[in-house]
Order: structure tokens, then C-alpha cells, then sequence
């Protein structure tokens, strides 16, 4: 020990001050750390291309030679392919986000995230940030393959309209995987059941495979509460010839209706995060797994 | 005491442990673990509607495209092709995949693999045990499904005309082809580390799109219709639709030339060369994973 503090440079880095960041600049920092694993992930590891990609694909096949055997309309099959696109982003917010905190508490980690001078919300946000931008790739490539595949014709009405309908349906899609994140925490073990429920009944009520307007009025509304659902219907109106007549409301109001729904969720994680938090400090209970 | 217990364990260790003593003491215990670890997550209430929400929503997106371009037309023939092939579709999911997430359980979630594989059992029938809780699920969730199909999509499946011999030996067929199936899966998961959980999904979705399962094989471009003939499913799931609603196999060309008793000759050979299979494959896989210290390591090493 005396050896070491005797050493000259390593008295120096011991002496030297260690620069921390707070207030915005450490949020920025946290937000960019949280996203930094998922968007590096991509690089280290090239097989999710293969399960992210080449499956997603198969089960959107299916369901086009479906549409292919009833002999519907070929924008039904651009339809499929969208929606079978979007299913990444749903995959990634139940299991990459939802279930998140969860796995991290399963792993040790959630108990290091909250006793980390940051904030919670922060590592949310990361997760979300870094969740798009990896997921938005796995979804073009999708789009794009798919799109060549089975020859799919594209009319958009007006691409500013598409990407602000893409933005805010992320926005609000994420907002609820981070504002679900908690819940799914304070669920423990009975997430896991809870992304598997959520699968296949929200591809049905959210219309991933056909225009949700087939929908009786009050279904399709109360499944508008999940983002995806007027996402998808934007969507489809803007970049469809027939896309306009099978919308279920106009573009404008799905954009205004998104534009709530993202404020509501993203205020609803913030809530929730903190009370999660307090919980885990009072009780101490939190973070212990438990199987 | 002490002396019954040691005579007591005197006369099982005498007792000559036949070939078919283990398997079945093997099948039936880990059965009971499977259906254990299965149903005892959530109360009754909330296990039902898991295993009733999940499959009819996904019968329910078929049945709204079809409803969508066809104007709700349920009697055209192609409607309880695409519907019972979807149902019966569910046993492939359950049964094969669950067979092989017993390992991704075992190693990964419970962390008993090395304990379970130690003990006194036969490891492949301890796996094939535990598919036995995933086929009931599936069985409930079919039955489930084609009921609701008859009740409120008109799915015209008249009772006094099904062949329940077939329909049952058909069934019994299948599902042990299914279980030699996730054999093979299970053992290639005894090698892998990564990406194990999207094994199963991709061999179910792969065989989902090329087994006509929810669509002729004609409408598949003609270069890849082979791959759904060297399916046992293909096969699988048209003797089960033929069982049910007989007429319905002869508006589809796919298999027509082909008599009941063909179909189920090609079954049960595919099923018989598939248990070869499972059987060679285990061991290689059991072989590698142990030589590469494979077997008990879980992802996050």
C-alpha cells in the first residue's frame, strides 16, 4: 500500500478530481448510457438479424398468402407487410421495455439503477431511445424486404404527415412501455404472463393485419388507447391508394389523438417511476427476486 | 424403523429396474412437474383465460381478414380449411416448443438442469414428460376454438359425420410426431446459448408458412410447395381436417389423389423415421454439449 501511494502517477490520478455531471447534463449522460448497450448491441451481435428479421417475415408471409388465397386487393398485402413491421415495436415495448425493469431487478441490476445518483426516469428513457433507433432498423429492413418480395405498390399522400404520424406513435408507444415498466415491476413474476397475453389479442384489436374500421365504432376506439392502433390507420391512409377510404379517422385527428396519448403516457411513467422508487426504498422489497 | 426403511430400500434396489419402469416412472413424474410449473403460476380464473384469450384472438385475426374480403362468406370451403388448420396448428406450438423450452426452463429460468440430469432418470423421456402439460393446454385451447367456430362463425362441422377413429388415431400420430419433433429441438437447445428462445418460434413459424396450415399449398409459389410435401404436418393437419369435415379436403387439390389410409401410412412413417432422428440427434447433441461444458451454461455466463 505505502509501495503503491508512493508511485508518483498513481498518487496523481488519486489526487485528481473526479468531474460529475448533474442536474441535466447527468440526465443527458444517463439517457445516452441506457441507449449505448442497445444500439452497440446491434453491432457486437449480427444473429438478431436472422431472429429479428428473417421471422418476423415468415409469419408475414403467412398471413399474405392468406390474403393471397381469399384473392383480396393487393394494398391488403402492403397492409400485412406494414403491420407485420410494426409488430418489431410492439415485440421490443413488452419485452424490451414492459418486462425491462423486471428483468433487470431478476438480473441485480435494478437495485444498483436506483441507488445510482440518477434518475430513474432517465434509464427509461435511454431504454426507449436506444429501443426505436434498433428496432426502427429492424422495421425498415422488414418493410423493405417484404415490400420486394411481394411487389408492394406504395402511393404516399404526404411523406411530413407520415413521419410526424411515426414520431408520435413512437412517442406514445414508448411512453406506455415506460409508464408499463413499472407496472410490470410492481406485478413481479406475472409480467412474463402479461407480454405473452398481450400479443396476439392486441395484433387482433389494433388491426396489425387488416384496417381497424371493420371494427365495430367503440372497439376501434377503446383500441385506440394502445398507440399502435391509430398509428398503423395513419399509416396506412397516408402511404395506401385505397389506404384514405379504409381509414378509421382522419389523419388530423389520429395525429391530435397521438399527440394526447403521448403526453398522457410519458406523464403517467414519470408518476409512476417515482412511486415505484419510494416504494423501493420504504419497503426494501423491491429489488429481492424472488421465483 | 431404521430397520424397515433399509429393508424397504433393500427391495428397490433388488427390484430389476426394467427398460420400461424408468420410462414411464421417468414420463409420469415429470409430466406432474411440467403441469406444476404450467398451471401453479396464476389462480384457475386467470390460467383459463390465458389458455382461451391468447388462441382465440389469434383464430380471431384470420377470421376477420377472411370476414373483411370475403364479406363474412363462412360457407366457402377455404373458411374451415384456414380455420381448423389454424386450430389444430396449436398443438405445433405448444407441444414442440414446449418440449424444448424444458431445457431453456430447466437451465436458465430454475437453474436444475445439472440436478435433474444427475438423478436416476431417462433424460429424453423426462423431456417428452414435459410436453404433457403444454398438450393438454393445446387440447383445451383447440377444443376451445373449433367449439367457438361452430357456435358463432358458423363452422359447419357436422358431429354424426366425423370420423372420431380417425380424428383419434390421427391425433395420437400427430402429437407423438410433434414430440419427436421438440425432441430434435430440445437436444440442438442442449447446444445453444444464445438465442435459444427463438428457436422454437422460428421452427414453428417457418413450418406454419410451408405446411399449408392456414392455406392451400397451390397459393405458395411453386418453388417452395416441395418444402410443405416433406412435412409430416402437411399431412398431419389434413387428416385431421378430413376427419372433421370430409368434403372440405376434396375442394383442394394439395393432397386429393391421396386416400385416409395413404395419409396416415406417410404419417406414421415420418413419424417412426422422426423418433430415429430424435433418438441419433439427442445423443450427438448430449455428447457435445458435455464435451464442451455446454450443458448447464446459462446466457448471461
Amino acid at each position: 500500500m505505502s509501495q503503491a501511494s508512493s508511485s508518483p502517477v498513481l498518487r496523481a490520478v488519486l489526487e485528481q478530481e473526479v468531474k460529475k455531471n448533474s442536474g441535466w447534463r447527468l440526465f443527458i449522460q444517463t439517457v445516452i448510457a441506457r441507449a449505448y448497450p442497445r444500439l452497440i448491441g446491434q453491432q457486437r451481435e449480427k444473429s438478431w438479424m436472422f431472429f429479428d428479421i428473417f421471422l418476423p417475415i415468415l409469419a408475414v408471409s403467412a398471413y399474405v398468402f392468406v390474403y393471397r388465397a381469399i384473392q383480396a386487393p393487393e394494398d391488403y398485402i402492403g397492409f400485412v407487410i406494414v403491420g407485420g413491421a410494426m409488430t418489431a415495436f410492439w415485440m421490443n415495448v413488452l419485452w424490451g421495455m414492459s418486462s425491462q425493469l423486471y428483468w433487470e431487478k431478476e438480473t441485480g441490476n435494478l437495485a444498483l439503477y436506483i441507488m445510482a445518483p440518477n434518475s430513474l426516469m432517465a434509464i427509461l428513457l435511454g431504454m426507449a431511445l436506444g429501443g426505436i433507433v434498433a428496432t426502427t432498423l429492424r422495421a425498415a429492413t422488414i418493410i423493405i424486404l417484404g415490400s420486394l418480395l411481394f411487389k408492394v405498390s406504395y402511393a404516399v399522400v404526404s411523406f411530413t404527415q407520415l413521419f410526424a404520424v411515426f414520431l408520435l406513435a413512437m412517442a406514445a408507444l414508448y411512453g406506455m412501455g415506460m409508464m408499463f415498466a413499472s407496472v410490470y415491476l410492481l406485478l413481479s413474476r406475472e409480467a412474463w404472463h402479461l407480454s405473452n397475453l398481450a400479443q396476439e389479442p392486441v395484433y387482433l384489436l389494433s388491426g396489425f393485419y387488416f384496417p381497424i374500421k371493420n371494427f365495430n365504432f367503440w372497439v376501434a376506439l377503446s383500441a385506440s388507447v394502445i398507440p399502435l392502433t391509430l398509428g398503423l390507420d395513419a399509416m396506412r391512409q397516408l402511404a395506401f391508394k385505397t389506404g384514405g377510404a379504409l381509414g378509421f379517422l382522419s389523419v388530423e385527428v389520429e395525429l391530435l389523438v397521438l399527440l394526447a396519448l403521448s403526453v398522457f403516457f410519458l406523464a403517467a411513467a414519470r408518476i409512476l417511476i417515482r412511486y415505484m422508487e419510494k416504494l423501493a426504498i420504504r419497503e426494501g422489497r423491491l429489488t429481492e427476486s424472488r421465483r | 424403523m431404521s430397520s424397515i426403511n433399509l429393508k424397504s430400500t433393500s427391495t428397490y434396489l433388488r427390484q430389476p429396474d426394467t427398460f420400461l419402469r424408468v420410462r414411464w416412472r421417468t414420463f409420469r413424474l415429470s409430466a406432474w412437474l411440467g403441469w406444476q410449473i404450467e398451471s401453479n403460476w396464476a389462480d384457475p380464473f386467470l390460467f383459463a383465460i390465458y389458455s382461451i384469450i391468447k388462441p382465440l384472438a389469434g383464430a380471431a385475426i384470420l377470421v376477420v381478414m377472411y370476414s373483411v374480403i370475403t364479406r363474412g362468406d363462412f360457407e366457402s370451403p377455404i373458411f374451415p380449411y384456414i380455420y381448423l388448420g389454424n386450430a389444430f396448428y396449436m398443438y405445433v406450438g405448444q407441444v414442440m416448443t414446449g418440449i424444448s423450452w424444458a431445457v431453456i426452463d430447466d437451465r436458465e429460468h430454475y437453474k436444475t438442469i445439472r440436478y435433474v440430469y444427475v438423478s436416476p432418470i431417462h433424460y429424453p423421456t423426462y423431456l417428452l414428460g414435459r410436453g404433457v402439460a403444454r398438450f393438454i393446454i393445446a387440447s383445451i385451447s383447440v377444443v376451445v376454438t373449433i367449439l367457438f367456430g361452430m357456435l358463432f362463425l358458423r363452422l359447419q362441422i357436422d358431429m354424426a359425420a366425423v370420423d372420431w377413429g380417425l380424428l383419434l388415431v390421427g391425433l395420437i400420430v400427430g402429437v407423438n410426431m410433434l414430440a419427436m419433433m421438440g425432441l430434435i429441438l430440445a437436444s440442438v437447445m442442449l447446444l445453444l446459448v444464445h438465442h435459444m428462445w427463438g428457436l422454437g418460434d422460428a421452427v414453428a413459424s417457418a413450418l406454419y408458412l410451408f405446411s399449408g396450415a392456414i392455406f392451400p399449398l397451390e397459393v405458395l409459389p411453386a418453388f417452395l410447395r416441395p418444402i410443405g410435401y416433406i412435412m409430416p404436418l402437411t399431412y398431419w393437419l389434413e387428416l385431421m381436417r378430413r376427419a372433421l369435415v370430409g368434403e372440405v379436403a376434396q375442394a383442394f387439390p394439395t393432397l386429393a389423389g391421396y386416400s385416409n389410409g395413404q395419409l396416415l401410412g406417410i404419417l406414421v412413417a415420418m413419424t417412426v423415421a422422426f423418433a430415429l432422428v430424435s433418438g441419433v440427434v439427442f445423443r450427438f447433441c448430449e455428447h457435445r454439449a458435455k464435451e464442451r461444458g455446454l450443458f448447464d451454461m446459462v446466457t448471461n455466463y
